[in-house]
């Protein structure tokens, strides 16, 4: 497990390598390609976030003590957006889960490209990540 | 011809860039762009006029009366209304329709019949369901074909003695299909049955003539075409619009109130109650002047231009399929591209400076029809230009290829 913070330090470096926007596009559009996806069994209703432009679907399971998200959406740069939580979230426990900060969006300029709408969205699927850190939590106790 | 370079000078907000880039503004159904006149009217109302109306006899506020009648005078000859009166200010289409349905509660039961299309924006759908849910009036949905065009077939077999009120839009805000309202009303009409034309994308492009096209109820939004937000009309026949109750309570639209009985003013005033939007009513007053100034005819003209045009230079590019391809169809042009979301699409145009539309447009039942969660939505107004046009391919084409 790499720390969490240290993660994503490594995201806003990415990022912040790039000096227009069309480049920070692309990139997102490749980590969108390399989503963890979700078993299509759990591309269901059940498992979608509410408050997104597209679909969202996000499911976790728990390996070792440590959550492991896949997730989709039928937009690509949704995608991307969610493979990078998922970089960050994916296998940690669920304390840390908790209790993550999230002021790296910030730093990787990407809620200045989101309209207010988009970025209730992403806020919706932090909310969402968090949830399940929750749930596996009062289920372990 | 219009002289489009002079007319862009009356909209300082199309002279910008956004992220970076030239804006290219290509979302006029949602909203179109206000020029500096009826900007300057809001200005200049607020800094010499202000002041409430009907209600003072002092000079501002007689100021502000006259002012705000002379637009309604205004509206009454433009649209020929035979009265005055048979304009009522509202905050828009939304409040328009509203007012209509609410008006109609008492006057149905669950005997009856109400007409709705199935292309119709949703604040022509939603009221008209309440109202349906309030009195056990029976709802029917007029079916589109795959090129967006009503099929009349099955309203006529709709139509019937049991027929009340029919909601049809003139125009459709996501498909542009132009609706052919004469036949609608001229039907309904028949059968004793009203109808109500959703305008807010119809006047911007046509000149509309109330009585000639015996037309009931008729609503209008001014920011649709160049006017203010908050601020549009319903029209109504006078013996119709007599009729209904009046939908809020408040000053203004009263005769005598007592706590035996109150009594409501005439119309106008029955459906205008409170402070209305004064500024926004006089600078809507401008906004048709301006339009009335440049023509409707040559407005139709360049955006048929363009929209014939763009279609074609749409067409070109490879798994782009355009939805609503009506014979008769105003300049907005939905879309999808083959295998790419209208989100993804929709967020790069923006950072090429493209201003459009995405998602379901207010017309789920539209995206229900074609089976997709939205389209992407140009939509043109006079002052675009075909090299906007030809920027924005450009802009289009590349994020397709970034997003293949
Ligand atoms: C066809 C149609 N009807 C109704 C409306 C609602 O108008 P408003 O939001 O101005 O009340 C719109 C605006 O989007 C529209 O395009």
């Amino acid at each position: 497990m790499t720390d969490m913070l240290a993660i994503q330090d490594e995201i806003v470096a990415e990022f912040s390598s790039f000096d227009n926007w069309a480049d920070r596009y692309e990139y997102m559009i490749e980590l969108g390609k390399s989503l963890p996806l979700i078993d299509p069994k759990y591309k269901v209703d059940n498992n979608l976030i509410k408050g997104c432009q597209s679909n969202v679907w996000l499911h976790s399971e728990t390996n070792d003590g440590k959550l492991i998200f896949t997730a989709d959406s039928d937009a690509i740069l949704t995608k991307g957006i969610i493979a990078i939580l998922i970089r960050v979230f994916s296998n940690q426990d669920p304390d840390s889960i908790m209790e993550a900060k999230t002021d790296f969006i910030d730093k990787i300029g990407l809620k200045n490209h989101l309209s207010p709408i988009r970025a209730n969205g992403l806020l919706s699927m932090i909310k969402e990540l968090k949830m399940y850190a929750v749930k596996s939590k009062t289920r372990s106790n | 011809m219009l002289d489009i370079n002079t007319i862009r000078k009356d909209f300082p907000i199309l002279d910008q860039k956004v992220n970076g880039q030239k804006l290219i503004y290509f979302d006029n159904a949602a909203t179109s762009q206000t020029p500096n006149q009826v900007v300057d009217s809001i200005v200049d109302y607020y800094k010499r006029t202000n002041s409430n109306i009907h209600r003072g006899n002092h000079k501002l506020s007689i100021q502000a009366t006259t002012a705000y009648e002379d637009v309604r005078k205004k509206l009454h000859k433009y649209f020929n209304s035979r009265l005055p009166q048979e304009i009522i200010f509202t905050s828009g289409t939304t409040q328009s329709i509203n007012i209509i349905t609410l008006g109609y509660t008492d006057l149905l039961t669950s005997k009856d019949e109400v007409i709705v299309s199935e292309m119709e924006h949703h604040s022509n759908i939603v009221p008209v369901q309440m109202l349906c849910e309030r009195t056990g009036a029976k709802l029917n949905v007029i079916p589109m074909d795959n090129q967006g065009n009503l099929i009349l077939k099955e309203f006529d077999k709709f139509i019937s003695e049991k027929t009340k009120l029919v909601f049809v839009s003139h125009v459709s805000n996501a498909l542009g299909t132009v609706n052919p309202i004469s036949y609608i009303i001229n039907k309904s009409h028949e059968v004793g049955a009203k109808v109500l034309i959703d305008g807010a994308q119809g006047a911007s492009h046509f000149e509309i003539d109330f009585q000639k096209l015996d037309i009931d109820y008729y609503t209008v939004s001014a920011h649709k075409m160049c006017g203010p937000t908050g601020t549009g009309i319903l029209y109504g026949k006078e013996e119709l619009l007599n009729k209904l109750s009046p939908w809020h309570g408040g000053g203004e639209m009263i005769d005598e109130v007592s706590f035996e009985k109150t009594t409501y003013g005439e119309l106008p005033h029955k459906f205008e109650p409170g402070t209305p939007n004064i500024a926004g009513v006089i600078a809507f007053g401008a906004a048709i002047e301006y339009m009335d100034n440049i023509g409707l005819d040559n407005i139709q003209a360049h955006e048929d231009e363009l929209l014939k045009y763009c279609t074609q230079e749409l067409k070109e590019i490879e798994g782009l399929k355009i939805y609503g391809e009506a014979k008769n169809k105003i300049a907005v042009i939905s879309f999808n591209v083959e295998g790419i979301h209208h989100y993804d699409l929709g967020s790069l145009l923006d950072q090429f400076g493209v201003a459009v539309r995405i998602g379901h447009h207010c017309a789920q039942p539209v995206m229900n029809y074609f089976k997709i969660p939205g389209t992407v939505r140009i939509s043109f107004s006079f002052y675009n230009t075909k090299e906007e046009i030809d920027l924005m391919i450009k802009a289009l084409k590349r994020a397709i290829t970034m997003l293949q």
